[in-house]
């Protein structure tokens, strides 16, 4: 693809940051969204004084403990890997990265840590307010440590908010608030945190079933989940709402990536959503990259122009556009962004030769470019092509793009189902005699994990090859190292993640089998 | 002096009677926190996961100037 003399070391880094991610998002979202529950649940306990809800409240708590403990620290092993594996990235990226992970760290430390002891240690000893309050900061003081890493993780998407020097080949933060508030971020921010509830819900959901199934602890069965129906509910509507506003952000800020979670070629006006769909290979490329055509599929005439411009005269650009250009349109092609990146990269050389040849005034004016918003609109915003050696390598793999954001929304709309059905049922006062809903509820538990890792693979593979979009590809940013210690350190992970779940899961059921008396 | 010396007794009495009446999950859960940190901060750390970039170059102008070259020589 590139001409990357190591596409081992690339691949098994990435795979290893992958595999990283995706188990350290199996413990965060239950944590995101039980957390609120909990908090919820000891609200009605401060307000009532009901002894039920204390007992409630401490049960669930207990499960919260479990999975915070096991998924405490997984996430710094990503820092680690910034450091070894992707050492040019993490220098390139400067403070950009460095002040929210910061912010992160403090607030994760401060806020989580003193006041998880409270939660656990402090019934009888602090004040009934002052625990509940000290539940609501834990609840807050999680989700705000999400913020943070997620304002890292859209900058990446989106960069903004920085200027590039090149006399210390690192982006420099001239913006906090452009960081903070970039449009990738809040959406991103909102649409993570609200998969997190939805997690914690069904999690609450599923396990009361259980106890209905069980015929045990039926009244804090149906209490959780009259708690957890609305909280769920209220989050699946969120998740749709908030993932229809990343979608069309992202149509503005990578449409690439748009264009191949719909397997969408060509430029069209009145574009159809496609709601269900399978694809195949097909004969036809663009350059030496096969295309895909649909075997069959169900789209919504004319949806996406309206999604993604407000009605269907919208056009929605498609992958032969965003490669090839279309003037018409004002869109770039690929190549043209090769030549601009390649610019911006022999100023960053001939800016070396200067410095070296103690050409102060040279060097001072390929600084002042760099400074310059028209060079950086023009050019070095699209720095990282001039390291794409074909056109077509820009495009990310459009089966695993579709694929994934499919199936994450098909789930979206079965959440919002279950939950309903399960307020409905539990106001008609037939929720235990649905047996079938209760193991349906019980066997949904895993489903929003699964959807929100769909939604980090369309937001991670769905933007290759970019590390930094436009900016840095994944092949320039790898660190030059040796493969093999990568390969042993992925099987390490592998081991050492397994362990953790596994001690989770048995430590979970466990307790769950005890129930909250004890 | 008297009160601050009060306020981080009662803090440590805090600590000490929650760790000392954990439940059983609590005492697992922090074996297994224990040994998770040992493996994250000693084993991984230190064998595995040093800083390429301070590993290799002593002054920051050096990382800069090595970053530098990559992205210009880099394919």
């Amino acid at each position: 693809m590139f001409e990357n003399p190591d596409l081992a070391l690339v691949d098994w880094s990435r795979a290893q940051f992958a595999l990283t991610a995706i188990y350290h998002w199996l413990f965060v979202p239950l944590t995101l969204g039980l957390s609120f529950i909990v908090a919820i649940m000891e609200t009605i306990y401060y307000r009532n004084g009901g002894e039920e809800w204390k007992r409630m409240t401490k049960f669930w708590m207990t499960l919260f403990g479990i999975n915070f403990a096991i998924g405490v620290a997984t996430g710094i092993i990503l820092e680690f890997q910034f450091g070894t594996n992707w050492s040019n990235y993490s220098w390139f990226v400067g403070d950009i990265f460095g002040a929210p992970l910061a912010i992160e760290g403090i607030l994760a430390f401060f806020l989580e840590s003193t006041f998880v002891a409270v939660m656990f240690f402090g019934w009888n000893k602090v004040s009934k307010r002052f625990h509940l309050v000290s539940t609501w900061l834990v609840a807050i003081g999680a989700n705000l440590s999400a913020l943070w890493i997620l304002v890292a993780n859209a900058w990446m998407q989106n960069p903004v908010g920085m200027i590039f020097n090149p006399g210390t080949a690192r982006n420099e933060m001239i913006s906090f608030w452009d960081v903070l508030f970039n449009e990738v971020a809040v959406s991103k921010f909102l649409h993570t945190i609200s998969s997190g509830f939805l997690v914690g819900s069904m999690f609450v959901l599923g396990i009361s079933a259980w106890y209905l199934i069980s015929k045990r602890e039926e009244l804090l069965a149906k209490r959780s989940i009259l708690i957890a129906g609305i909280f769920g509910l209220l989050s699946s509507l969120l998740v749709a709402y908030t993932g229809d506003t990343s979608a069309r952000t992202l149509a503005k800020a990578q449409p690439v990536k748009f264009a191949a979670f719909e397997a969408l070629y060509d430029v069209t006006q009145n574009a159809d959503l496609v709601a269900v769909g399978v694809l195949k290979k097909s004969e036809k490329k663009i350059g030496d990259k096969d295309l895909n055509d649909f075997v069959f599929k169900i789209s919504i005439p004319g949806f996406l122009s309206v999604m993604t411009g407000g009605d269907q005269s919208a056009f929605v650009p498609g992958i032969n556009d965003l490669i090839n250009g279309n003037s018409s349109q004002g869109i770039i092609s690929v190549a043209e962004k090769m030549e601009r990146g390649k610019t911006a990269r022999n100023l960053l050389n001939e800016y070396k030769t200067a410095k070296q040849n103690n050409d102060l005034m040279r060097a001072e004016g390929i600084l002042g470019m760099f400074r310059d918003k028209k060079f950086n609109d023009e050019y070095f915003r699209y720095f990282g092509y001039s390291f794409i050696s074909k056109p077509e390598d820009v495009i990310p793999g459009v089966q695993v793009s579709f694929y994934s954001f499919h199936l994450m929304v098909i789930l979206g709309f079965y959440f919002i189902l279950v939950f309903a059905l399960a307020l409905y049922f539990l106001f008609r006062g037939t929720l235990q005699s649905r047996r079938w809903f209760l193991w349906v509820a019980l066997c949904s538990i895993l489903l929003p994990y699964v959807a929100g890792e769909m939604g980090w693979v369309l937001a991670e593979m769905g933007r290759q090859p970019w590390i930094i979009q436009d900016l840095m590809p994944v092949s320039a940013a790898v660190s030059q190292i040796g493969s093999g210690s990568v390969i042993i350190t992925f099987l390490l992970f592998a081991v050492l993640f397994t362990i953790l779940l596994i001690a989770e899961i048995s430590i979970m059921i466990r307790q769950i089998k005890l129930g909250p008396k004890h | 002096m008297d009160s601050v010396i009060s306020a981080l007794n009662r803090i440590f009495r805090f600590y000490y009677e929650g760790f000392s009446q954990m439940s059983w999950w609590g005492k697992r859960v922090w074996i297994i926190i224990l040994i998770k940190l040992f493996v994250i901060f000693i084993i991984l750390r230190i064998f595995f996961f040093q800083d390429f970039l301070q590993k290799n170059h002593d002054t920051e102008g050096q990382k800069s100037e090595y970053v530098l070259e990559q992205l210009i020589n880099s394919k």
